[in-house]
């Protein structure tokens, strides 16, 4: 049976790694190459860098830095930011990623994924979908998607969305909760729900994450990976530590020394 | 002298990221070398043949290069050949993804959708279940990255033809990898396993380095 995976995320900007809360305010994080190493040696499953400049400039500098980080790496890594067209896709998997979250382009025209699909298969095309809720105090609440980094509320369901974006070749879901990111204050977990629930390919939860508890929580409601950046950054806490204590909570990941312990 | 580091060709498809086995092969000390020319194909001690995407783009690509012949050959002889992922699916007769279109046929298997899975794709750190063969082989058991939708059906066939394969089970069973001599057919990426798929791929160039073909000045391998 596959296992859970852990994904630090590096936000990526100029070269830098930050990090924010609610998409807002960075502050910097590190030197990219550096996590990844260090994140890999900690025994991530994978790694997922976006690039979160919004420049030329900052584009040119997000392909030096997945080349780098590719030389370095030997897990898998998703990239996502920035990705207009098909050629922008492959331009960063030339560069090293394995995969390629699109966002705000695939809002605006879902073909982009059928594109990407059909060209470099549903395993290296990922939507990423920033969800926030409608009501923020309201548990049953329904979810709008959110492009341009947050900036912009687009009023169209997040939930249908990702059965849309699915059925037009995603593989994968990189759902970020808008509410949560940089809070610690737990994934949205009936976001996550919603979107298991609403389609059969994978959904990795993100936004909010502090604690194995908070992992094993989105993992009970259908995510098949859980994303974290702040805890990992600040060095709250370790990827080691959070799998070990995942194992204990009864959640089967890859430990090391290999071979990976299955409660 | 001194030793140089081994050169390894890459078939670069164009439906492969090359770009993630290059960076594993260079950190193992060989020089990665992306090509289509089926000469340099056929004449390289060692051939890398990744690829992601469908089984019928990747069919494609080889015959538009015209290269299908020197991977066959190349399987089928137990010469150096490590194929990942859509790349092993390429080596068996036919894929379930694309009815009736023919695959290279050097591995006596066919490739199916994966049954059972709670999801697909099947992303994500499984455990490789290898088995005890006579002579000691590459592949080794533990957990490897895998990322797909389609896999080695298991059949005895494989292991009547001297195929050593290991098992992994999502859902339920594939073949997982497939060793004979020194091709090595991985339905997981090794360049992307860390320190377990970094060590396949060590034993894999390291058998490549005492097997491999002698290279004649004139190119071209010696038993062409």
């Amino acid at each position: 049976m596959v296992l859970t995976r852990i994904i630090p995320c590096l936000d990526v900007s100029n070269g830098r790694v930050v990090k924010g809360v609610r998409f807002q305010g960075l502050r910097d994080a590190g030197d990219p190459v550096e996590c990844a190493k260090r994140y890999e040696e900690q025994g991530a499953d994978e790694l997922c860098l976006l690039d979160v400049s919004a420049t030329p400039e900052g584009r040119g500098n997000a392909i030096r830095t997945v080349a780098a980080v590719r030389a370095a790496l030997g897990i898998p890594l998703t990239v996502g930011g920035g990705v207009r067209v098909l050629e922008d896709a492959e331009r960063l998997l030339s560069a090293g990623a394995d995969k390629v979250a699109v966002n705000s382009a695939a809002v605006e025209r879902p073909q982009l994924l059928t594109e990407i699909n059909t060209r470099l298969g549903a395993q290296c095309t990922v939507l990423a979908l920033d969800a926030a809720r409608l009501d923020a105090v309201d548990p049953s609440s329904r979810w709008e998607v959110t492009v341009h980094g947050g900036r912009t509320r687009t009023g169209r369901d997040a939930i249908r969305w990702a059965i849309d974006a699915a059925a037009a070749g995603a593989g994968e879901i990189l759902a970020t909760s808008w509410d949560r990111d940089g809070t610690g204050e737990g994934y949205d977990v009936e976001l996550v729900g919603a979107l298991g629930a609403a389609v059969r390919i994978p959904i990795i939860a993100s936004g909010g994450a502090r604690t194995a508890a908070h992992m094993r929580t989105a993992l009970d409601a259908g995510a098949s990976a859980v994303l974290a950046a702040s805890i990992f950054h600040d060095a709250e806490t370790s990827v080691r530590e959070v799998k070990r204590d995942l194992a204990a909570l009864g959640v089967p990941v890859r430990l090391d020394p290999q071979p990976g312990i299955r409660p | 002298m001194t030793i140089q580091p081994m050169e390894v060709a890459i078939a670069a498809t164009g439906v492969a990221n090359v770009a993630s086995v290059s960076a594993c092969l260079a950190r193992l000390g060989a020089r990665p070398r992306p090509t289509l020319d089926p000469d340099e194909l056929r004449a390289a001690r060692a051939v890398v043949l990744p690829g992601v995407g469908s089984f019928s783009a990747g069919v494609s690509a080889l015959e538009r290069a015209g290269v299908q012949n020197v991977l066959r050959e190349r399987a089928l002889q137990g010469r150096p050949l490590l194929a990942i992922c859509l790349g092993m699916q390429l080596l068996t007769r036919s894929s379930e993804e694309a009815p009736g279109l023919a695959g290279l046929g050097a591995l006596p298997a066919v490739t199916e959708r994966l049954r059972g899975a709670a999801r697909l794709p099947h992303f994500g750190w499984n455990r490789v279940e290898a088995t005890e063969g006579a002579e000691p082989g590459m592949i080794e058991g533990g957990d490897a990255y895998f990322a797909h939708s389609y896999a080695l059906a298991p059949t005895d066939e494989l292991a009547s033809a001297g195929w050593r394969v290991a098992r992994t089970t999502e859902g339920g069973a594939f073949v997982s990898a497939a060793e004979r001599g020194a091709t090595l057919a991985c339905q997981f990426h090794p360049e992307l396993s860390g320190p377990f798929g970094a060590g396949l791929v060590g034993r894999w160039l390291a058998r490549a380095a005492e097997t491999g073909a002698p290279i004649l000045e004139t190119g071209g391998a010696s038993w062409s």
